[in-house]
């Protein structure tokens, strides 16, 4: 039994029900978790001398709406002791899109969340400073939402004014 | 940036200085955005107690460009464009994960040719970045004449690159299945001549710095971390390993074949700026070697993948077969479908994890692209890093972390 497989097996006994996929893709094994059971997966994948994923290699989001839930949130950890990477992926609904902040595990987390909030308008409980990092702090809107336009305007007919000028992003004061 | 932004911008950050401030004991102070030692559009707001920084509190995002969003417009073959001009000094390595990422994706062959001629121009390319970082970085702390070296050797790898790509830096070069086409005959002597010249001008930068008594002064015992905390952190590449951590994706999961080479990891011990210079002088010694394995065994054969279902087909076959040209045709106008389902590849940039989470939705053009940067990833521990330390240190620091302001806001 490989590193990765004993990892999903020990988030299996740990977690249960929580645990709604495990998705093998070009040799890549990705968690999908219900998202009230991040922070515990997460500890439990770090604090286990056994497990002892260390790293977070990255963190970012991707959206598909219209359809629902329409966040997932991708999480890749890597162990250097046993050189294996591990992805989770927590799904949030677009209505309420918030998740655990991961920072009490991996400081490292602090930026990348700031950067998926900031883009996503992704909440992160418990995060210690969630501000805007790259776009100006009066900006309106969060860009890499698929409801966001490309930066090109909608041309707007009579049929569909109003529900264009409803999501326009406006500069607003 | 008038008054009146300053004054949002002091009551946002409360939580980030001390009460001090707000006493006038210590005083606020901008570096940048557009100081020269920060290599490009940093902004930081520095807490000062005298000439002490307090707390560091870096402002980025002045060069953000909307790069992983623009993407999502583009067919995978087009979105290639975009990747040089995020880290605009190892465009090549950009590039290179963001197609072993499609080929992941898509489960696409690589000739051996092409991925030796990828090792070696990633590697060149890796030498041209950590010269840039040296004369800046020696810059920084005012010894002017390393920089010119560093610009005229530098010159003599970019030359290599155009002589492949036409691009002395946007190469886009790398396509998905292998490269966009042979190297031209002057390759290998011009690449030979480089792996003469090198080693004596890196001897001569030593020289110049590594045992000079102004260099210790200001580089030894400044910016101290250790390894774990380094980890921590999320610091990787060079800035990792002067803490005395040696990894390496190159030699961790290796990549391009990189496993056939024979290199080692230069390891620092105190984690002080000084380490970090050390580490990256090392490694342009151990890049040369790669490149010199890597030209002695470069094997003949084709640049480009024969799946001809991703790579367009070569315009001799266009005028005799219909399957070219129907193929020609889609690939130049749809672009090739990726099947629904997200990769994540990491590679070994100049600066550290270059990572690329790819996700396809089965369409020709990337639902999501992420590029997880090392200079983003590195500059958030600039505030660790910096407290206690003089504001003519702080220079020294940022110049440690080798930071490319378009890495890190895309």
């Amino acid at each position: 039994m490989n590193h990765v497989d004993k990892a999903v097996e020990a988030l299996r006994t740990a977690l249960g029900t929580a645990i709604a996929s495990v998705d093998v893709f070009r040799g890549e094994t990705t968690v999908e978790l219900g998202r009230e059971s991040l922070l515990a997966a997460v500890r439990r994948l770090h604090d286990d001398a056994e497990l002892d994923f260390n790293f977070l290699a990255a963190l970012t989001a991707t959206d598909r709406w219209p359809e629902e839930p329409r966040f997932s949130v991708v999480y890749q950890l890597y162990s250097f002791k046993h050189n294996v990477f591990l992805g989770l992926r927590a799904r949030l609904p677009g209505d309420s899109a918030e998740i655990d902040s991961l920072e009490p595990v991996f400081p490292a987390a602090n930026w990348h969340e700031r950067e998926v909030f900031d883009l996503f308008g992704i909440t992160f409980r418990g995060h210690s400073d969630l501000r805007r990092i790259l776009l100006p702090y009066d900006w309106v809107g969060h860009p890499l939402r698929k409801d966001q336009p490309q930066g090109y305007e909608e041309v707007q007919f009579t049929f569909n004014y109003d529900e264009i000028d409803r999501r326009k992003p406006y500069a607003r004061e | 940036m008038g008054l009146t932004q300053m004054d949002v911008t002091v009551d946002e950050l409360k939580h980030l200085v001390s009460d001090r401030v707000l006493q006038g004991e210590t005083m606020l102070l901008n570096m940048g955005p557009q100081h020269p030692s920060t290599h490009g559009v940093l902004r930081l707001l520095l807490e000062l107690d005298g000439e002490k920084v307090v707390n560091c509190i870096p402002d980025i995002g002045f060069l953000h460009t909307g790069i992983e969003k623009n993407m999502e417009a583009k067919n995978y073959t087009q979105a290639i464009v975009m990747t040089d001009r995020m880290d605009y000094l190892n465009t090549m390595g950009n590039v290179l994960v963001y197609v072993l990422a499609i080929e992941k994706l898509v489960d696409l062959d690589v000739p051996v040719r092409a991925q030796v001629i990828r090792v070696i121009l990633t590697e060149l390319q890796r030498i041209a970045s950590h010269l840039v970082w040296l004369g800046t970085h020696a810059l920084d702390l005012a010894a002017m004449s390393v920089f010119l070296y560093c610009f005229r050797e530098r010159e003599r790898i970019l030359d290599v690159l155009e002589m492949c790509s036409g691009q002395r830096m946007m190469t886009s070069y790398f396509r998905p299945g292998g490269l966009w086409r042979d190297v031209p005959p002057e390759f290998e002597p011009a690449v030979r001549s480089i792996l003469e010249l090198m080693p004596g001008r890196i001897a001569q930068y030593e020289a110049l710095l590594t045992d000079n008594p102004l260099w210790i002064d200001r580089t030894r015992k400044i910016g101290v971390i250790s390894g774990p905390e380094a980890l921590r952190a999320g610091l990787t590449g060079p800035s990792l390993r002067g803490s005395g951590v040696a990894w390496d994706l190159r030699k961790a999961q290796p990549y391009c074949g990189y496993e056939h080479y024979e290199f080692d990891i230069p390891v620092g011990s105190n984690g002080d700026v000084y380490d970090r210079y050390r580490c990256r002088m090392e490694e342009m010694r151990q890049s040369l070697r790669i490149v010199d394995q890597a030209l002695r065994k470069l094997p003949s054969g084709p640049v480009q993948s024969n799946n001809r279902k991703f790579v367009p087909p070569p315009r001799s076959e266009l005028g005799e077969s219909m399957e070219a040209l129907i193929h020609h045709f889609k690939l130049w106008t749809e672009g090739f479908s990726a099947p629904a389902g997200s990769v994540f590849v990491a590679v070994e940039s100049p600066r550290g994890e270059l990572g690329c989470f790819l996700e396809g939705d089965g369409g020709p053009k990337p639902h999501r692209v992420h590029f997880r940067t090392p200079s983003f990833a590195n500059l958030q521990a600039l505030p660790q890093l910096s407290r206690g330390h003089l504001v003519a240190d702080l220079v020294g620091i940022i110049g440690s972390l080798d930071i490319v302001l378009g890495d890190v806001d895309r």
